[in-house]
């Protein structure tokens, strides 16, 4: 039992992973190429090493890890004592954790084909080629959306650093020692406990603590580059009117669309009945986006 | 247990739900599933090949470990999810009701009058199979009783792990005299800090989707007060 061969990677891991891969890269319509690029070395580099490489690696963690004595029991709170939370499940969560900010971008570009489609319904252009032109419509990253991206940059690096930090409480420094002494009960005195493949196990630590950082660097770069070309926008947009103004009428048009779909609930009855021609509010929606 | 069949048919129910259980769906399919598939099954696959005796009496593991762990917890998530997530069919099979009645009306007027050529019906069918429900009248209440047994069952369940585990903390060491075990053992759990940490995320995952179904509870009384 000691020596037992490595858990294998099994089908059905690698197809939640290929699922949870789906949903996220869902998003990647509406990201720019920095966070294009972050999605694939998530993918590639940590989601893909994980499953295929990284958990045969730690898969006998426990059962090969082997205590000098015959006390039963001691194995088991050495163990525990050392390892209390495995790399794997560690680097899983981290990983899913980080995709999750970027569904809060895609939650908001829902929102607003949502109000999109509303509007054309109201104002009688509901056909289907239409909806479809919504639904495979790419939003520019301007307005509410790109506060959305910000947030959702920010949140990711902020996890990210913060499971480094832990990951550095719980095991400080990336090497994984060969031998920890241990003297919980029930082990009598002290005793020698041998980890299983710590060497492979220390590569394998460095090579995801450095995708980590690979990836914290990206998300750092997309904040930049998002402020770049938010001044750049900001910058010639004064040479036309001034910033308020500019700001002022995304805002009012955007509340316009929250008011007119309030107006919406209330008023519609029947999704059957005709809907009135309202060319005002489609105006300004234009001028504004 | 084939969590990406039970997604597709959730996700179908999504198009009615309002924007709050549309976030609910995605934190128990991201947070807890997810987790529960990738991580934890992981952490408790060993609970009982070593959970370890300081005897050598033949059964005294078998019997201590059943006393101990009446229902393992990976079962215990599975079934919470499993019941969590099914008064969601409800709506859609009501949703499917309501499309049917309505299919039927359809056909009959269109029968009587005989002004809609085929290709006319056939788009009104599928503008009817498109179409978003809103929530008032029958559906209204149906979505009501639905979000409110989500939440019971939370709750039960939740209640219920912390009543069998005596709290969500795992020991690492349980004494236990059941027969056959001669006088008191001492018996190890293993990987007990891993699997508190695991109960305590999944705790806390339950209680923030209780938190969100007593929101859309919430905004639906609201909503349908106003109106």
């Amino acid at each position: 039992r000691p020596f037992a061969p490595p858990a294998e990677p099994d089908l059905e891991s690698k197809m939640n992973w290929g699922t949870f891969y789906a949903v996220i890269s869902g998003v990647n319509r509406h990201s720019t190429g920095i966070g294009r690029i972050w999605l694939s070395v998530i993918f590639i580099f940590r989601i893909l090493v994980l499953v295929v490489a990284a958990e045969s690696v730690w898969g006998d963690e426990k059962s090969a890890f082997i205590c000098n004595t015959q006390q039963p029991g001691c194995n088991s709170v050495c163990y525990d004592q050392f390892f209390p939370i495995s790399h794997i499940r560690l680097w899983a969560l981290q990983v899913i954790l980080v995709s999750t900010p970027a569904l809060l971008v895609a939650m908001h570009v829902a929102h607003r084909r949502h109000i999109d489609k509303k509007i054309m319904k109201r104002t009688g252009r509901g056909s289907p080629k239409e909806l479809e032109h919504i639904k495979n419509q790419k939003f520019q990253i301007i307005g509410a959306l790109w506060w959305t991206y910000m947030i959702s940059i920010i949140f990711r690096i902020l996890f990210e650093v913060a499971f480094l930090y832990i990951f550095y409480l719980i095991y400080p420094g990336f090497k994984m020692v060969r031998l920890v002494k241990c003297d919980s009960y029930p082990c009598p005195n002290t005793v020698d406990c041998f980890v299983s493949r710590p060497t492979e196990k220390t590569i394998f630590t460095v090579f995801m603590l450095a995708a980590s950082g690979v990836c914290v660097l990206l998300n750092l770069a997309e904040v930049a580059y998002l402020i770049g070309r938010a001044c750049k926008r900001c910058l010639a947009g004064s040479e036309n009117e001034s910033n308020p103004a500019w700001i002022g009428q995304r805002l009012s048009s955007y509340r316009q669309n929250e008011i007119n779909q309030l107006i919406a609930d209330h008023s519609l009855k029947s999704k059957f009945s005709v809907a009135k021609k309202v060319p005002t509010e489609r105006e300004e929606r234009c001028s504004a986006f | 247990m084939s969590w990406p069949a039970l997604y597709a048919q959730l996700v179908g129910a999504n198009r009615h739900s309002t924007s709050l259980g549309k976030i609910w769906l995605s934190v128990l399919f991201l947070f807890r599933v997810m987790v529960l598939m990738v991580a934890a099954e992981t952490v408790w696959g060993d609970e009982q090949s070593d959970f370890v005796c300081n005897t050598l009496q033949p059964g005294c593991e078998n019997v201590c470990y059943d006393q101990f762990f009446p229902m393992s917890h990976i079962r215990l998530w599975c079934l919470q999810l499993v019941f969590v997530a099914a008064p969601t069919l409800l709506v859609s099979m009501y949703v499917a009701y309501r499309n049917q009645g309505d299919r039927k009306k359809l056909l009959q007027s269109s029968g009587r009058t005989g002004f809609l050529s085929s290709k006319n019906q056939e788009e009104e069918l599928e503008a009817l199979k498109r179409r978003r429900l809103p929530i008032t009248g029958p559906l209204w209440w149906t979505y009501l009783f639905s979000v409110a047994a989500k939440l019971l069952f939370e709750v039960g369940f939740m209640y219920a792990l912390y009543v069998v585990y005596d709290g969500f903390r795992m020991p690492r060491l349980v004494q236990c005299d059941q027969w056959p075990c001669p006088n008191l053992v001492d018996c190890f759990i293993s990987r007990p800090t891993e699997k508190t940490i695991f109960t305590v995320f999944m705790a806390t995952t339950s209680s923030i989707c209780m938190v969100l179904n007593g929101a859309e509870l919430a905004y639906l009384v609201t909503k349908a007060i106003a109106r």
